[in-house]
């Protein structure tokens, strides 16, 4: 599933069923679910880079793109580093997963790595409404300059 | 029992003398107990908290310099805070010290001004409570002196974002085996497994309470706590034991305004990790302030024996 440009209001929600799904949903599509919230999570960083007015990174950190995209979320904002271990975790449980999706954990792994990426997204959420750059959306500031551009003669 | 941390100067902060006074109540009663004698720094000031480093940072830098020189002339060289924000201020003010000429000469400055010795980095060490009982008395020494187990007690530790964050102001963590992490810290899991209590696997044990937005946007702080406390639950935790009042107040607080507010209903309780000690030692939960939480955990502690 394709979620790189899902809002936060549609990421949660995806979150959401996740979490509500039986374990006999969840531990047949533990890989790709795995894949899923790494990707949730990456657009959630994206998003507090967009908005910072930032080009977000295509490189990876011990090869996962999300913890490149935190690393430069808090470069120069050291409070943004209250969700590296949150980002560190989602990495670990994802991992977890991939390296055993038939083990009869998997599923619990999976359900408790939805609700970090939950809370990933709520912590961005709240950083991006105390910095006044609008709520969680990954193109909320660029919009907003373009507007104030636009209302000041300057297209 | 390690006679380096049995008496220590006590810096309480603002914090412990108000809503995380169960707090201060219970690391007292913990330290008597235990033998433990904790000395009150005299005349101690504010660190700052959050607020004062927005404005100048130095000026916080030389907020908890104050309270080291007063530890230091009272005769001590270690400082114990409870508070993650106090713990967190003491050790930044001792790296920017060591680390920084133009914050040593603001502590210098002010220092003078005020007409007190100046702090110089390296005199005192600041510890928190967590690594107090944990170097003071240790697992064995705890499990010794249990009179009323945890057993059975499931526990998910919650230490919040400041108890760690950032790294490199706890050069003492991430060191040799068994030192503290920053990464998944488990000093409080190790003394609470002494007393008896099951640790579950949480993941957000680090993750942020949004206590920064309780003020400016209180949804957003509730629904971090919400994740918090249906998190744990989903952990089959019974119990978050706490370690910071800035966190415990906005996991009780939090929890019934998820209630009021967004009609979600959580059963897991909130305790101070002196708190649950306390009672594993036999004291009784009046003397560890447990009347003073905002939450109310007396139906479980009544199932436990412990009330």
């Amino acid at each position: 599933m394709a979620t790189a440009s899902l809002p936060a209001e549609s990421a949660t929600e995806r979150l959401d069923a996740i979490i509500a799904l039986p374990d006999t949903a969840l531990a047949p599509a533990a890989s790709s679910l795995a894949d899923e919230l790494l990707t949730i999570g990456e657009a959630a960083l994206t998003s507090w880079l967009t908005a910072k007015g930032k080009t977000p990174t295509t490189s990876t950190v011990e090869s996962f793109r999300l913890l490149a995209l935190h690393r430069q979320g808090a470069r120069g904002d050291p409070s943004f580093n209250a969700c590296r271990e949150t980002c560190r975790e989602l990495v670990y449980l994802t991992n977890c997963v991939r390296a055993a999706p038939d083990d009869a954990d998997a599923a619990r792994l999976i359900r408790l790595a939805a609700m970090v990426a939950r809370h990933l997204l709520l912590f961005i959420d709240g950083k991006l409404e105390v910095a006044g750059l609008g709520e969680f959306c990954c193109s909320s500031r660029p919009l907003r300059l373009r507007e104030t551009a636009h209302a000041a003669g300057n297209p | 029992m390690s006679g380096k941390f049995e008496r220590v100067a006590y810096y309480p902060g603002c914090a412990l003398e108000g809503t995380g006074h169960a707090y201060n109540r219970s690391t007292k009663a913990l330290g008597k107990a235990l033998g433990l004698d904790l000395v009150e720094l005299k005349n101690w000031n504010c660190c700052g908290a959050m607020e004062v480093k927005n404005v100048d940072p130095k000026l916080q830098t030389y907020l908890s310099a104050r309270n080291l020189s007063i530890a230091e002339k009272m005769g001590f060289d270690t400082v114990m805070a409870p508070c993650n924000g106090c713990y967190h201020n003491l050790k930044k003010a001792e790296y920017d010290l060591a680390h920084d000429a133009p914050s040593r000469e603001v502590n210098q400055r002010l220092s003078t001004k005020a007409g007190h010795q100046t702090y110089e980095a390296g005199k005192v060490e600041t510890i928190h409570a967590l690594d107090w009982i944990k170097q003071a008395i240790g697992e064995e020494g705890l499990k010794a002196r249990v009179k009323n187990s945890l057993q059975g007690l499931k526990v998910a530790n919650y230490y919040g974002c400041m108890y760690t964050r950032p790294r490199h102001i706890f050069p003492e963590k991430d060191k040799e085996p068994g030192s503290e992490s920053t990464s998944k810290p488990h000093f409080m899991d190790d003394l609470l497994v002494a007393a008896g209590a099951e640790n579950v696997e949480y993941p957000l044990k680090t993750a942020c309470c949004g206590g920064a937005h309780t003020l400016s946007d209180s949804d957003t702080s509730t629904k971090l706590v919400l994740n918090l406390l249906t998190t744990a639950e989903a952990c089959g935790a019974d119990v978050i034991a706490t370690e910071c009042p800035t966190c415990h107040t906005g996991l009780e607080m939090h929890q019934k305004r998820a209630e009021t507010v967004f009609g979600r209903k959580t059963t897991v309780k909130i305790l101070y990790f002196t708190q649950l000690l306390g009672m594993a030692l036999g004291l009784s939960a009046r003397k560890v302030g447990v009347h003073e939480n905002l939450s109310d955990s007396g139906d479980l502690l009544l199932e436990r024996g412990l009330l």
